[in-house]
């Protein structure tokens, strides 16, 4: 039953309300888009860890998704367009004890900040970093983006994108992460479960989400947000432990979802403290 | 639930049931919630919110099983269900 | 472990010192990018950080330099970087999110011959303006300039207190010359040097507004983990913290912003003066080029000349207000710097038409000689 707003009182509260800016709500993405989701999977995923909430931390770069930090209620920091990474990588090397996720696109994670998500992987560093896959640059409107599919329609591509997207997870693993992962909105719980799996490991972990834009890509290349999803439903195929070469986005030849990659690898503050700290019997 | 035979573990067997509650002013009627219910309990309303969108309401109070779905997708936290009284199997 | 203050005399480089002086006041994060003529304060502290329980990283540019080291200040410890010209025209973004996310941290610019490329290997002075306004909009910072190695130490140090009293980044301008001469620097015992920490919050979490200031302006900065649950961003925002995208929330916090250091001038500026009791010819100068001024000041002394020189030791904020009080007594100003005219251009601001003021100055590439501060005084006194 639904109940009259009038008695919230007694109504329970939402189980994600302890969690989030409740004064900030509703949030600023679009009817469909797929941030939210992603975003409470992954406030799901903090809850479930059983980690004492003042151990996290959420660090974003600037678009759409990364607005995500201004949402939930713990120490979050929303800083400057790609540069989550590096930032999040001073905390954590300064704080070993934190958990770190930095929560932010594509555009803001693999074009502008490329550099810095590919040095991260290779040290292994111990972040959880989720990438908000909308193929595009949303918050700015729409521009052609280093994941958006050959000859899809942006505002900087009128006529269709000529170039090739990347394939996010052969990056992520050629880079060096040690964990990688790809779902959809869809598969929510997947997503909660692999965000936990994140969290809860130590090394670089990516987890890339495909997500509905709606508005600035959906509607230049005629997709409803439902049409989004049906894709998401028919298109694609879950295979655990697919070779990341495999993961190239095209729903016409379908597209792989699963952890790819789960291996172990000792992390950047470990090997620094093991390496370049000295011995204490000196 | 209707079966042509009652199962002879139906006094074991619950089915759970939820009861939705939905928070009418953070909807923004993206309808996923309606599209995704496995038991098609969900409806958009004919009223309008704050923001003037048209929530969800729930068509058919008892047939939901608590699968908590709908609260799961919906990018906007406007929506979760909570666990009631199990339903007995009968014929 | 190695303690962190090496009391006793040295004699090593401008860097080094600058590097000693972070670790005497209390550094333990060091964000890394190699340049000339910087390089060797990064090697210094990937030294001695890790035998002092910090922290030292080398990052892929110098963009992930300095977004590490905010992030380390968020986390409660004194960070560092440095750099020269190429790599400060690249921190210029990050530095504007420190300033207006109010995060503490200290940049040294080992200053080298630009622009572009340039000169790697020699001096420069020509960074000095975009110190001040390098970074996009309106925002004010403390820019100190050190002259001799034992000043690389003293001014590392002051750099952290003020950075952390007023929570804001400190540009620490020293050049070329200064970062890789030698001299004698004396470090004191650890207990006779005076560190400040950042304000911490008290009172109750949930009541916590991020930046409501407190009594010198500063709000205090909680660490991550301490269960402030802050939201910081670059966006402009209100004193809780979220953003807010109205006129008036802009007006507030640059209000907040500057009014931190227009109104603690007198605390912030310092400058030194030699022979300026009598004088009515000033040379004003900073970091090396106060050398070139003091030779200067004797030998024009000597040819009978009332020379003086004021030596800038905070050159930003611009110390407007004495320079103005000088002006209505002396015949005018020389600036000794190595670049085309920058800080030149605000003593002229500042002498405002009541004295004259010239510069002798240099394309780049070495310290200027004495006697082209003579040749001025001589044509224009």
């Amino acid at each position: 039953m639904t109940t009259n707003p009038k008695k919230l009182a007694k109504q329970p509260e939402h189980p994600l309300d302890d969690l989030i800016r409740t004064d900030r709500i509703p949030h600023i993405w679009c009817p469909g888009c797929g941030i939210g989701t992603v975003f409470s999977s992954c406030l799901s995923a903090i809850k479930a860890t059983g980690i004492p909430y003042n151990k996290f931390t959420m660090v974003s770069g600037i678009g759409c998704s990364a607005r995500g930090a201004g949402y939930i209620k713990l120490d979050s920091f929303h800083t400057t367009h790609g540069r989550a990474i590096p930032f999040a990588t001073g905390i954590k090397m300064a704080n070993p004890e934190l958990k770190v996720i930095v929560f932010s696109g594509d555009g803001d994670l693999f074009a502008i900040g490329g550099n810095h998500f590919i040095h991260a992987a290779r040290r292994n560093m111990d972040l959880t970093v989720i990438c908000v896959n909308n193929l595009t640059y949303g918050m700015t409107g729409g521009q052609v983006a280093a994941t958006t599919p050959s000859m899809a329609k942006s505002t900087t591509t009128p006529l269709g994108n000529p170039d090739a997207p990347f394939n996010l997870p052969l990056l992520a693993y050629a880079a060096g992460a040690s964990y990688v992962a790809r779902w959809t909105i869809l598969q929510t719980r997947d997503l909660t479960t692999a965000i936990n799996e994140a969290i809860s490991r130590k090394g670089f972990s990516f987890i890339e989400v495909l997500s509905p834009c709606p508005i600035n890509y959906g509607r230049r290349n005629k997709e409803k947000p439902l049409d989004t999803l049906k894709l998401y439903q028919d298109r694609t195929i879950i295979k655990n432990g697919a070779d990341p070469a495999q993961a190239d986005i095209d729903f016409a030849k379908g597209v792989v979802i699963g952890t790819f990659i789960d291996i172990d690898r000792t992390t950047c503050d470990d090997r620094y403290n093991q390496i370049c700290r000295p011995c204490n019997d000196d | 639930m209707a079966f042509w035979r009652v199962p002879l573990d139906a006094q074991d067997i619950q089915v759970t049931r939820g009861t939705v509650y939905i928070i009418d002013d953070r909807c923004k009627g993206c309808g996923y919630c309606i599209e995704f219910c496995p038991k098609d309990i969900l409806q958009f309303s004919d009223k309008f919110n704050r923001k003037g969108y048209h929530p969800p309401v729930v068509t058919k109070p008892g047939e939901c099983v608590n699968c908590h779905y709908c609260e799961i997708i919906c990018p906007e936290f406007a929506i979760y269900s909570v666990e009631t009284e199990p339903a007995a199997v009968s014929k | 472990m190695k303690p962190a203050v090496l009391t006793g005399e040295h004699y090593i480089t401008g860097d080094v010192a600058c590097a000693e002086g972070a670790i005497a006041a209390g550094c333990k994060f060091f964000g890394a990018y190699p340049i000339t003529p910087a390089t060797e304060i990064a090697e210094h502290m990937a030294e001695r950080l890790p035998d002092i329980g910090g922290t030292f990283i080398q990052m892929e540019d110098e963009i992930a330099a300095i977004a590490s080291i905010l992030g380390a200040a968020w986390t409660g410890v004194k960070s560092m970087t440095a750099t020269s010209g190429p790599g400060f025209s690249l921190m210029m973004e990050n530095l504007g999110l420190a300033v207006c996310t109010e995060t503490p941290c200290v940049i040294v610019n080992v200053q080298r011959t630009g622009p572009s490329t340039g000169l790697p290997t020699q001096t420069g002075q020509g960074d000095m303006m975009q110190a001040r306004w390098g970074s996009h909009g309106d925002y004010e910072l403390i820019v100190l300039a050190p002259s001799s190695p034992q000043d690389c130490f003293y001014q590392t140090i002051r750099a952290f207190n003020l950075s952390e009293k007023y929570r804001v980044p400190v540009l620490i301008m020293a050049d070329e010359i200064v970062g890789h001469m030698s001299e004698k620097v004396v470090i004191p015992e650890a207990s006779k040097i005076r560190l400040i920490d950042r304000p911490k919050p008290t009172g109750r979490k949930d009541r916590f507004r991020l930046y409501e200031p407190g009594a010198n302006g500063v709000a205090p900065m909680p660490a991550i983990g301490d269960g402030y649950n802050i939201h910081v961003t670059g966006l402009t925002h209100d004193e809780r913290g979220y953003p807010s995208m109205t006129v008036e929330a802009q007006e507030e916090m640059m209000a907040r912003i500057k009014g931190k250091i227009r109104n603690n001038l007198d605390d912030i500026i310092e400058t030194e003066s030699y022979r300026m009791e009598d004088a009515d010819i000033v040379i004003v100068s900073y970091g090396i080029s106060v050398r070139t001024g003091l030779s200067a000041v004797d030998q024009a002394r000597a040819m009978g000349y009332k020379a003086g020189l004021l030596r800038l030791v905070t050159v930003w904020p611009f110390p407007e207000k004495l320079i103005r009080e000088i002006a209505a007594r002396v015949k005018g100003f020389i600036t000794v710097e190595i670049n085309l005219g920058q800080v030149h251009y605000e003593v002229e601001r500042c002498a405002g038409g009541q004295a004259q003021a010239y510069l002798v100055g240099s394309a780049g590439g070495k310290i200027i000689h004495p006697d082209k501060v003579l040749e001025c005084i001589q044509e224009k006194f």
